[in-house]
């Protein structure tokens, strides 16, 4: 990545961070902070690595995408709609009624959207019968599948990463966002995932454990997770919850909580004054 | 009467499908031997997904099949298929309208010595509530093969809900089922046996009996629960006046309550259901069970002479 390149993910990471915040500040509720942890993580991934075709979702050659932690549903909107897979004005109806921006992700209603998630660990399970298809079929498409760290709570993420080490799942790259929060705490108050670099390779993946912001970093990782054989890939990313907003920042509250019309302006104002 | 189970059934037609279609994939939870999809296993293990004891990820799984264009049938004992998996069969097939088979075996009090632990007797009611779902429960193994071939032809969430016991073949070849359409096995005018699955073939042997006490029942088989046929209830309703259903089920919230929405709605007659007491199963015969819980044809009888008793 030159640094050309550099700035202008950089750019555009901070152009989704602002829809993130205009979004559920203009909902009036949603979840920006794991949204904004995330930012970086799907913003390489919609530009460096996926295959893909905005104009022709089903696309049946495509990577797959999986948001498996829904509730950052504004994060996957406003990187769709920054892909083009439907006009930008779509996400200031976010959570209205009649929207096709639903309050988590809907297959149904929106396009781009590989499944609907929202109800934790399921869309990972998914992600695990897209790559046995793959496998079947002889396609080289690949899935990549984006898990919270909270979620990991949840038995079906174990049972899905057993079955996709199981069947040698090489096609699969899941990346956990891992900003250490979750609605009622931090995830050692509330139930500890740790150790879970260690989990995850004691259940056959490959880990590579990173920096969640550093661009550079992250596609490093997807670009090694590619030359992996034999077994799936979880990125183990650290993340800031509320990165980029310091009021946001590590504050549990702004798991499920929108920002009011001055702190939507306080917010907007620290993101464009970054942006320079 | 020749007895075949409704799994026996569904094993040997996945394996005629599969070799018609290789869109058709298997997937099971560590119960294969059991639910006959073993079959499936032995001729096409590419196509087969032994997903280990997690029904939940089973589930998941069979959905990110169906969303690259594969057509997957799961497999389990009801108990786990509908109970364990609940959510991910809501919140994943039914809320995004996937095309996934759930074909679970062992439903009912007459899977026999395990116990009420294993024996589904709230499965239809689970998964009648939810939007998108169909919900067929073959009679016999003439109805279960057509409905699994009709399953994989029609596009959407379905449950296919089968049976561990051998029941008598009440049907012949050319029998024909379709999706949403109640099947009236006798016709009769003075009250009206709707069942459902093994209930069905109880119910003809009921008929039989009434009649030599001058009672002529109509016999309707009631194999899709949903979308229910409202027109055949109704249309037999009118005609005998009175509705007697039969279900190996709890009474709450299955066939029984089924039919009694419509009618209440459309032609409110006197009606007695037929089922499990709100109750859970035990270890026993299938047959020992059936008597207990009151779901033989004697019991159809008994309801039914006592529900003509009242309106004479």
């Amino acid at each position: 990545m030159d640094s050309v390149q550099k700035r202008e993910l950089q750019l555009q990471a901070n152009q989704i961070r602002q829809d993130i915040i205009k979004m559920t500040g203009q909902a009036g509720s949603g979840h920006p902070g794991g949204s904004l942890s995330g930012v970086e993580i799907l913003t390489v991934l919609y530009n460096n690595v996926l295959k893909m075709r905005p104009n022709q979702p089903d696309w049946p050659d495509r990577d797959r995408f999986i948001l498996s932690k829904g509730h950052a549903a504004p994060l996957l909107y406003a990187v769709l709609a920054s892909k083009g897979y439907f006009p930008r004005e779509e996400l200031w109806r976010l959570r209205k009624l009649g929207s096709m921006l639903q309050g988590h992700p809907d297959l149904k209603t929106t396009p781009g959207v590989e499944m609907s998630t929202g109800s934790l660990g399921q869309g990972f399970s998914v992600s695990i019968g897209m790559a046995l298809a793959g496998k079947l079929d002889k396609k080289d498409y690949r899935v990549y599948v984006m898990l919270g760290d909270g979620e990991s709570q949840e038995g079906i993420v174990w049972e899905a990463a057993m079955a996709a080490a199981h069947y040698k799942l090489d096609n699969i790259c899941a990346v956990l966002d891992y900003n250490g929060f979750q609605i009622d705490g931090t995830n050692s108050e509330v139930m500890s995932v740790e150790p879970v670099a260690d989990k995850w390779r004691a259940f056959g993946w490959h880990v590579i454990e990173i920096d969640g912001h550093d661009l550079e970093a992250i596609a490093a990782a997807f670009q090694e997770a590619q030359t992996i054989k034999g077994k799936p890939t979880m990125i183990v990313a650290r993340t800031i919850k509320g990165k980029g907003v310091s009021f946001m920042e590590n504050e549990v509250d702004w798991h499920g909580k929108a920002t009011n019309p001055t702190e939507t302006e306080k917010a907007l104002a620290e993101l464009q004054k970054i942006r320079g | 009467m020749e007895k075949i189970a409704t799994r026996d059934a569904y094993g040997n037609v996945l394996v005629e499908l599969g070799r018609e279609h290789n869109d058709l994939v298997v997937l099971d939870a560590d119960l294969a031997k059991s639910t006959k999809t073993i079959k499936f296993k032995k001729e096409f293990p590419e196509r087969f997904f032994d997903m280990g004891i997690s029904e939940q990820n089973m589930i998941g799984t069979a959905c990110g099949l169906a969303l690259s264009g594969k057509i997957p049938f799961a497999s389990s004992f009801a108990v786990f298929a509908t109970g364990r998996a609940f959510e991910l069969i809501r919140n994943s097939v039914c809320y995004s309208k996937l095309n996934v088979k759930i074909a679970a075996s062992h439903a009912g009090v007459t899977v026999g010595e395990d116990g009420g632990s294993h024996q589904a007797v709230e499965d239809i009611a689970l998964m009648r509530s939810l939007p998108n779902m169909t919900v067929i429960v073959p009679a016999d193994a003439v109805e279960a093969e057509q409905a699994v071939k009709l399953a994989y032809e029609y596009c959407g969430p379905t449950y296919i809900r089968l049976g561990r016991a051998k029941v008598p073949v009440i049907h012949g070849e050319d029998y024909k089922f379709e999706i949403g359409k109640a099947h009236v096995e006798k016709e009769g005018k003075d009250v009206s046996i709707i069942a459902t699955g093994l209930m069905v073939a109880q119910a003809l042997e009921a008929a039989e009996e009434l009649q030599k006490v001058g009672i002529d029942a109509e016999v309707i088989n009631m194999s899709t629960i949903k979308p229910i046929d409202v027109n055949t209830i109704v249309e037999s309703a009118k005609k005998t006046g009175a509705v007697v259903t039969a279900e190996e089920h709890n009474v709450i919230n299955g066939l029984g309550s089924a039919v009694a929405e419509v009618l209440v709605e459309h032609c409110p007659v006197p009606m007695r259901r037929i089922g499990i007491k709100d109750a859970f199963g035990q270890s026993g015969k299938p047959d020992e069970l059936l008597e207990i819980y009151g779901l033989t044809a004697g019991d159809i009888v008994k309801e039914v002479k006592e529900l003509r008793g009242r309106l004479l």
